[in-house]
């Protein structure tokens, strides 16, 4: 018998009956206000029941304020969906981190930050960055409300089998370069389509060097990719952040380990498509267009749509530098930018709000420059203040928020005006998703930090 | 879930790659508790100004075109955010079928779950189909049985899983199906092993 690889390891350990498509067994269900009210709809008007309320777990993250929370949700639809979240997870009997809990967050946040993403799992949510929670080792997937109606149902979920890539990382991160530009990098080797019908495991020694926190970063964005879904074999790294956590098992840890140690792609095992990068020669990326993998380096340039062979990426080209407002040839670094926005499920966990806070201390945001910290979750903003971090941000003129999704898709109040432009640590740049007609740069946290203090682009390297 | 046997109509084209679900409907219409009335604001940026008045040049704008049935666009269409309001606001437009030369994974399975057609067909092909699109009177018949695609004298053929194939022309409510398998889902669980997570 050949090897096997991770996904097949877990895919082959959920299913319930099936080969392709396979019903596979759900081990956590992730909830937000925005994409389950039809869901839990559905199931009322059938009269089924919340299959396992034990498994799924809500918070509100998607379109909830960032600021003022003492004075209720004003926006009436919004504060809707927060009540409706709250009245179906206080029928189905399922945990809710509400706006009032230290644990609310975003739900790539909280799942890992609360133990509850583990190797070995299959995870869904409503939400393509779901993908997030394989930093873990786990298949983790988004899904559209229909199929969330069907988790809650049956706790399973049909799925046809996928490709497996290996993208396999080596050579060191340059100093100053991060797990963000290295996804940027990766995305804008293979595109936004080139992940399509596959899981992409990230392996390699880069990838093993990384923190959680970084790998969650890299998984995040594999749907930049078009990927079902990322995975990265779990290891000393993966056990040492779980161990203590809530929702990890007290009871034979040593036995727990021991399993998720085998969840490792076998030698002899074959991949369908295979991807080598060289991490050595990154550099910071910051995106030019309105998809992920329109980027380039901090010391390139606005391509020309003349520069792409591809007449679709010409016109895609031409297009997106039409809605940005970009010339051609003008350097990255010359791009100023009125608004800095660090947060979102890639980019606001602890570790990142450190690193740019290095960055921020003891400047002043750039006058003309609005810039805004949302923490992850409350838990990370907890900690955050704890370190000192908030009161660096603020006192350098940043703006600091309680935890949701806010400006990463703009559902909220923190919506990008039209015509401006924003550094964002998201992951995301496309039309309109900071708000109708804003144009969104994607960076790391520590690019945003310096754009914020410099209210252009910089190379953070050489910088402060 | 109606059942989809064939769709026929007159088709519109968008003829770029990689539209995201943001552009099929932006975040903004996402507020809502409900599963139907997006309609109105499918394409809502491309479709509308500032102003909130629809841009004539806009494709799905043009009057002779209101009634298509079949929208003919690039690759990887539908990428990005997994919201099922995309596939809503296409049906409540009238929209029943997509012919692209790729789709997203969680577009083509939100698609599956409301009884939306994707159709997949090679670029040669779909060059074809954004030319003939001029013609806002012809008609297109797609033939989930047959699995052809058909304009005038001309015919493609194409693929689809036989999951969704059957799904789509039986009509089925998938949790109904899923159901039927209870018993297995049940010794499934009963081996769960221990240190799995439960929410306490």
């Amino acid at each position: 018998m050949t090897g096997r690889t991770l996904f097949e390891k877990v895919w082959a350990s959920h299913v319930v009956t099936g080969a392709d498509p396979a019903l596979l067994y759900v081990d956590l269900h992730l909830a937000h206000e925005v994409t389950s009210p039809q869901a839990f709809a559905g199931l009322d008007e059938t009269g089924r029941k919340v299959r396992r309320p034990d498994l799924t777990l809500a918070t509100v993250d998607h379109a909830i304020p960032t600021t003022g929370r003492a004075l209720g949700i004003r926006d009436p639809q919004s504060k809707k969906q927060v009540d409706t979240l709250r009245a179906n997870c206080d029928r189905h009997g399922i945990r809710l981190y509400g706006l009032d809990d230290p644990r609310q967050g975003i739900v790539h946040v909280v799942g890992p930050e609360q133990g509850f993403t583990q190797p070995g799992m299959v995870i869904v949510c409503g939400d393509s960055h779901t993908s997030t929670h394989g930093a873990f080792g786990s298949v983790a997937f988004g899904i559209g409300t229909s199929a969330v109606e069907h988790v809650l149902a049956t706790q399973t979920i049909w799925q046809t089998k996928p490709k497996v890539m290996a993208i396999e990382v080596v050579g060191d991160l340059p100093l100053g370069v991060t797990a963000k530009d290295l996804i940027l990098g990766i995305i804008a080797t293979i595109g936004v389509s080139g992940g399509i019908g596959h899981v992409i495991e990230y392996q390699g020694p880069a990838i093993e060097r990384l923190s959680m926190e970084e790998r969650m970063t890299v998984c995040n964005m594999s749907i930049e990719a078009g990927a079902r879904a990322g995975m990265i074999a779990p290891d000393r790294t993966t056990f040492d952040y779980l161990q203590g956590r809530a929702g990890v098992s007290r009871n034979s840890w040593d036995a727990t380990v021991e399993y998720w140690s085998t969840l490792r792609t076998d030698p002899d095992a074959h991949f369908d498509r295979s991807v080598d990068i060289d991490a050595s020669s990154f550099e910071p990326y910051v995106t030019w267009g309105v998809n992920p993998s329109q980027a380039t380096t901090i010391s390139g340039q606005v391509p020309s749509p003349e520069s792409f062979a591809d007449p679709a990426q010409r016109s895609a080209a031409s297009r997106a530098l039409d809605y940005m407002g970009l010339e051609p040839g003008t350097p990255i670094s010359e791009i100023s930018v009125e608004h800095v926005f660090l947060g979102s499920c890639t980019n606001a966990r602890i570790e990142d709000l450190r690193r740019a806070a290095r960055v921020v201390e003891g400047h002043r945001v750039s006058d003309g420059v609005s810039a805004v910290v949302v923490p992850g979750s409350m838990h990370v903003k907890a900690q955050a203040e704890a370190e000192g971090l908030d009161r660096v941000f603020t006192s350098a003129g940043f703006s600091w928020r309680d935890a949701g999704c806010s400006s990463c898709l703009a559902m909220n109040q923190d919506v990008i005006p039209a015509g401006e432009r924003c550094a964002s640590t998201s992951n995301r740049n496309y039309e309109g998703r900071q708000g109708r007609g804003a144009r969104t740069h994607l960076v790391s946290p520590e690019m945003a930090a310096a754009a914020a203090v410099e209210g252009h682009f910089v190379d953070v390297r050489s910088w402060g | 879930m109606r059942p989809v046997n064939y769709i026929e109509g007159t088709m519109v084209s968008l003829p770029c790659s990689d539209i995201d679900t943001d552009q099929i409907i932006p975040q903004k219409h996402l507020k809502r508790v409900d599963r139907s009335g997006y309609g109105d604001v499918l394409f809502d940026y491309w479709a509308r100004d500032d102003d909130g008045d629809l841009r004539p040049e806009f494709p799905l704008n043009d009057a002779r075109r209101r009634d298509a049935r079949v929208l003919v666009t690039g690759a990887n269409f539908g990428c990005g955010s997994s919201r099922e309001h995309a596939v809503w606001a296409l049906l409540d437009r009238g929209i029943e079928a997509v012919i692209a030369t790729s789709f997203a994974d969680i577009f083509k399975n939100n698609s599956v779950d409301n009884g939306l057609l994707t159709v997949t067909l090679p670029a040669s092909t779909i060059e074809e189909l954004h030319r003939l699109c001029s013609d806002h009177e012809l008609r297109v018949r797609i033939s989930l049985e047959d699995l052809a695609v058909t304009v005038g004298d001309r015919t493609w053929h194409f693929d689809i899983d036989t999951e969704s194939r059957t799904r789509l022309l039986a009509g089925l409510d998938p949790i109904a199906v899923t159901l039927m398998s209870e018993d297995a889902i049940s010794r499934f669980e009963a081996h769960r092993p221990d240190w799995m997570p439960s929410i306490g």
